[in-house]
């Protein structure tokens, strides 16, 4: 199997908070992972390390063999291979949702805006909004929205897709539309590394989970593994919160 | 029987808000009656001296005014207004300056076709607009051609501009050049790169720690040392220097305002799709930016208006010069009423035009996708 993504005991810190403490994390290609743990466990800091929205001080992170460091050339080519959606969406408000799709693909990619806008049309449909192309984003409901950030994520054929929490802002009515978007993705044999506390979608789709607190991945196992049979106290006492909840 | 019934219902209406709004207390109506009083009294003064009892061309004999001693008010003190002969018999150096009359038509062009080189950036559902933007970028051009001459037309030197020409030229330029120089110092300011960022913090606190009229009276001091021997910028390029650097910080902060509302998510998604600086720059922060700036952008462009009457301290004859110098002329000496309403009323025009606009603005920001 092809090794995409490698962290190699990293740390960070902001100022002197200490974030991440020697993570160690290795996603094959096709392999799917989710991220869960307590609020300012370094979850998100962890995964906006990878395309380098946040950068580490110590350690090693390798995308596509290519090291993270203050290269720029490396940051543009692993960002246009590595996608990302937000919890809170982020679509660009002053943009059409067609816009926000084929912005990237035209100026990154410097594709005609004919062959953009056939793409994200394309998109569109596979998130099931092709209707809302004109619209912008304020005029479209959450799910919608997180819908139209993960097809302006796609548009750029990245063969890595980061989520955190896709959705955490959303009502519960829009989770699933969002979600079953994520598990159509994960059948295609996307990549994918995901920050959830979606406990029945890591269940379907995930191949490892992962359990992080205080900085520190606690425990990786399978899903099974996992939730049936945790090793430590903590990922117990985490489990029995959220499930229950 | 409706009609009726809805014009009573109407009456009722105007009726309970002047209760409610004018005699709501013995405070309120006193204060109501006083200031009804004061508008009448002020306001009917104000007409009579400017209309009903002033001199336009001739006076009360149906005399043509060639100077201040055929105004009514001088022949028959106490019972005449204004006498507005000073601004037709200086109408031409109000609108012109010291322009050869026979070439005033250039300045008139150039006059016609401002409203069409702006209305382009003003309203973005304009039809057309594309075309419009691009006649605002030739404008500059014609203008300058037109009103200096080059192969075709006579020079016309910038000694001999004066009046509202001069206005317009050091706002509407002054305004033009300051603000892609504001765009650059206000990105400047919130670089990473620490001495892009000192540099333009310098540069903007400087200058708005200064008045204008030092920086006036600095830019015809100083420029000249800056530049080789024999190059002697004229008088109204070293104005345009000053006010366009003055007006430039001014912009700069403002639109610092509107970058500091963009939230962080819309960087991080643009850099995570792989958008450049320059990229995110261009097509994500500053057309969010600006917009939330427009309002504030249009206030200092209001105040740099104003100023530029400042200029006449170095020389030049803006419209507020062209005033004084009407007034120092013996024949005309005295009537500084009629020299100073006429000035304000052009320059209110213009401003109350620029005040309205960013009202306009700020109401279709707020209806606009929210
Ligand atoms: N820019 C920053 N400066 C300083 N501290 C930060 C910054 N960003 C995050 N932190 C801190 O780092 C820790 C980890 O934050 P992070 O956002 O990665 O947590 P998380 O696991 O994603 O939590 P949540 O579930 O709430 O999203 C938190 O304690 C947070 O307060
Ligand atoms: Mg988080």
């Amino acid at each position: 199997m092809e090794q995409v993504i490698q962290l190699e005991k990293v740390n960070k810190w902001y100022d002197d908070f200490h974030v991440l403490k020697d993570i160690d994390l290795s996603v094959q290609r096709g392999q799917k992972i989710v991220v869960c743990g307590p609020s300012g466990s370094g979850k998100s800091t962890m995964i906006r390390c990878i395309n380098r929205l946040e950068a580490h001080q110590k350690g090693h992170i390798v995308v596509h063999n290519t090291e993270l460091t203050n290269d720029l050339k490396n940051i543009d080519m692993i960002r246009k291979n590595v996608g990302m959606v937000f919890q809170q969406f982020n679509l660009f408000p002053h943009l059409s949702v067609i816009d926000n799709i084929s912005l990237a693909p035209i100026w990154v990619k410097k594709m005609p805006k004919k062959e953009a806008e056939d793409i994200a049309m394309s998109y569109l449909e596979k998130v099931k909004i092709p209707e809302q192309a004109q619209k912008f984003p304020g005029q479209l409901s959450g799910g919608q929205q997180q819908r139209v950030a993960i097809a302006r994520s796609l548009a750029m054929n990245p063969d890595i897709m980061l989520f955190d929490e896709p959705t955490s802002a959303l009502d519960p009515e829009m989770i699933k539309e969002v979600l079953d978007v994520m598990i159509q993705l994960a059948e295609e044999g996307m990549t994918m590394l995901v920050v959830t506390h979606e406990m029945g979608f890591a269940k379907t789709v995930a191949d490892q989970m992962i359990f992080m607190d205080e900085g520190k991945i606690v425990e990786q196992a399978t899903p099974d593994e996992f939730f049936n049979n945790p090793k430590s106290d903590r990922t117990k006492l985490f489990l029995s919160q959220i499930l229950n909840h | 029987m409706t009609t009726f019934s809805n014009q009573s219902l109407m009456r009722n209406k105007y009726y309970n808000w002047i209760i409610k709004n004018l005699f709501s207390s013995w405070v309120n109506s006193l204060m109501t009656v006083v200031a009804i009083i004061f508008i009448y009294e002020v306001g009917t003064f104000f007409l009579n001296w400017a209309f009903f009892a002033a001199d336009f061309r001739t006076n009360f004999q149906g005399e043509l005014i060639t100077d201040r001693s055929f105004c009514s008010k001088n022949i028959m003190p106490g019972e005449y207004g204004a006498c507005w002969a000073i601004i037709y018999a200086r109408w031409d150096q109000f609108m012109y300056g010291f322009y050869p009359i026979e070439e005033v038509w250039r300045v008139n062009f150039v006059y016609a076709l401002l409203p069409l080189a702006i209305i382009g950036i003003l309203f973005d559902k304009l039809p057309f607009r594309k075309y419009f933007i691009y006649f605002t970028f030739i404008y500059p051009f014609l203008a300058y051609f037109m009103l200096y001459g080059g192969p075709g037309l006579s020079v016309v030197g910038t000694n001999k501009w004066g009046g509202l020409l001069v206005t317009l030229f050091l706002g509407v330029t002054g305004i033009g050049l300051a603000f892609p120089l504001s765009i650059i110092l206000a990105l400047g300011r919130r670089s990473k790169m620490p001495i892009v960022k000192s540099l333009c913090v310098v540069f903007i606190e400087f200058i708005r720690g200064v008045p204008l009229i030092t920086l006036l009276f600095t830019a015809n001091v100083m420029l000249p040392l800056f530049l080789p021997d024999g190059v002697n910028p004229d008088n109204l390029l070293r104005a345009l220097v000053a006010v366009t650097l003055f007006q430039s910080a001014y912009m700069a902060e403002a639109i610092r305002g509107g970058l500091q509302a963009i939230p962080r998510g819309q960087i991080e998604a643009a850099q995570s799709l792989g958008l450049n600086y320059w990229q995110t720059t261009r097509k994500i922060i500053l057309p969010q930016a600006l917009k939330i700036a427009i309002p504030p952008i249009v206030n200092t462009c209001i105040g740099l208006f104003k100023d530029t009457s400042l200029v006449l301290i170095i020389g030049l004859f803006d419209l507020l010069g062209i005033g004084r110098a009407a007034l120092a002329d013996m024949t005309w000496t005295k009537l500084y009423y009629e020299v100073y309403v006429f000035i304000s009323l052009v320059f209110f025009i213009f401003c109350f035009g620029m005040s309205r606009y960013s009202l306009y603005l700020e109401k279709k920001l707020k209806t606009d996708n929210s």
